[in-house]
């Protein structure tokens, strides 16, 4: 092992490229009088893993065809209504804040996403992961696993109840902390309308650290992903309440019945 | 015109720890190994550098034999008869990902067969879609609308190549030489 150690990488360091890529594209934006882009740029230094992990060439436009604008039928063959409480999956209670997440999965255009495939992943509330290359040295829960699914309803809504999941560190740079978060997947009923993303909860003061979550660099479209609390949603005596409401691409991808049938 | 207030919920990144979340039993077998035409496809991850990521997942979506959308249910709770189109599965340690599906037919009379193929890994901030068109196609490929518009020198990206009975390799690089062709179906826009 060579004794040459790499410079620390500092969050300041992070902080400032973050800002310099935020101001680069709001300088852009308003020069070219476009809006800033709802997704992060793939290319993102500050999330370091992204170096090696982005395409070069641009993306190539391509008119979605009949594969891209259907998406696999998920039913509750495919997922059991127990799999929407992360707190029953075991013999005893979780540790942690019981938590409610309910929302609607909309498309571009406001309507429901119905009958869709909605997964979730998370940290238990110590921010451990039950995954094998989880190194945070916090205790795992034997009654949290951190797994659920569950299939949107025909208003599109869904409903989870789980733990709050802890902050965890992890090694983009020294003293790098994710914001408490849930990781979601969803299916549209157009294949391009597939997401994966994260919700955040509400006034977390590690949002402006995070390169994960600053790689969105619409601070409006940031927003978006940080879920609402919401006292009509927590329930006496059991579990606070968020709500949380996701919106799949718009309506250039969405499914249409094709009228033309000649092309089968 | 107001502004629709439905504005897209932008992507984040499947991060590391998706490993004991996303796959499940039976993802990646579309088609059970003992289907008359079931065929292996499968490839490996790579990043700029030229190794294989082992934090990547694929995802894989299909017409069946004919060409049709399949709308069975049962991705999820495979049956072992039913093929359902859609399919998921982990890259092992090396970046090697492996389905066992069927080749779909062509969903247009004037188009070339392929799968829809996702990636989501870690480090990679929103999934990339790319489609794997079949070698042993050439006349139908020679005539696909989007293999036509594609720069000749980086179509082969988009070809999966036959590597023995029934088997089909589909490597997917996401940075530098031989760079997959990755596409873009929403021309989103980027500032
Ligand atoms: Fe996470």
């Amino acid at each position: 092992m060579s004794t040459d150690q790499p410079p620390v990488l500092t969050q300041e360091t992070i902080s400032a490229e973050i800002s310099a890529i935020h101001e680069a594209y709001r300088e852009r934006a308003d020069a070219t009088r476009r809006p800033l882009p709802v997704h992060p740029p793939r290319d993102f230094l500050p999330y370091r893993s992204s170096a090696l992990r982005h395409p070069t060439h641009e993306l190539v436009r391509a008119d979605p065809e009949e594969i891209e604008l259907a998406s696999p039928a998920f039913g509750h063959t495919d997922v059991a209504a127990e799999e929407s409480d992360l707190t029953i999956q075991h013999s005893g209670e979780p540790l942690g804040e019981r938590i409610i997440v309910t929302g609607r999965v909309l498309d571009g255009e406001g309507r429901p996403v119905r009958n869709q495939l909605v997964e979730i992943w998370q940290a238990n509330a110590s921010g451990r992961y039950v995954h094998k290359r989880d190194q945070h040295p916090a205790p795992l829960d034997p009654n949290f696993t951190g797994v659920g699914r569950l299939i949107t309803g025909d208003d599109g809504s869904y409903r989870l109840t789980t733990i709050k999941p802890g902050a965890y560190p992890w090694k983009n740079h020294r003293n790098a902390w994710r914001p408490a978060h849930i990781h979601f997947s969803f299916f549209g009923s157009a294949f391009t309308q597939r997401l994966v993303t994260q919700m955040y909860f509400p006034g977390d003061p590690l949002f402006g650290l995070d390169p994960i979550y600053q790689s969105i660099v619409d601070p409006a479209a940031r927003a978006r992903l940080v879920a609402a609390y919401d006292h009509d949603v927590s329930e006496p005596e059991w579990a606070i309440g968020y709500r949380w409401d996701v919106v799949l691409t718009g309506p250039r991808s969405t499914w249409m019945e094709p009228e033309d049938a000649d092309h089968a | 015109m107001p502004e629709t207030p439905f504005r897209q919920s932008p992507s984040q990144t499947v991060g590391p720890f998706f490993g004991y979340a996303l796959p499940y039993e039976g993802g990646a077998e579309v088609a059970s190994p003992w289907h008359p035409s079931a065929i292996r496809f499968h490839g490996t991850v790579f990043d700029g550098a030229g190794h294989g990521i082992p934090d990547a997942v694929i995802e894989i979506w299909g017409a069946d034999a004919a060409g049709g959308i399949i709308a069975e249910r049962g991705s999820f709770a495979r049956d072992g008869h039913v093929v359902t189109g859609f399919g998921r599965a982990a890259v092992d340690r090396d970046g090697h990902y492996s389905f066992t599906t069927i080749k779909p037919g062509p969903t247009r009379t004037d188009a070339a067969p392929y799968l829809l193929v996702t990636v989501f890994a870690r480090g990679l901030m929103y999934h990339l879609f790319t489609r794997a068109y079949f070698d042993d196609e050439p006349d139908r490929n020679d005539r696909d609308r989007l293999l036509g518009d594609v720069d000749p020198a980086r179509r082969s990206t988009l070809i999966a190549q036959a590597d023995g009975e029934a088997s089909y390799r589909f490597d997917i690089r996401l940075q530098g030489d031989g760079e997959t062709v990755f596409l873009d179906f929403d021309a989103e826009t980027d500032g």
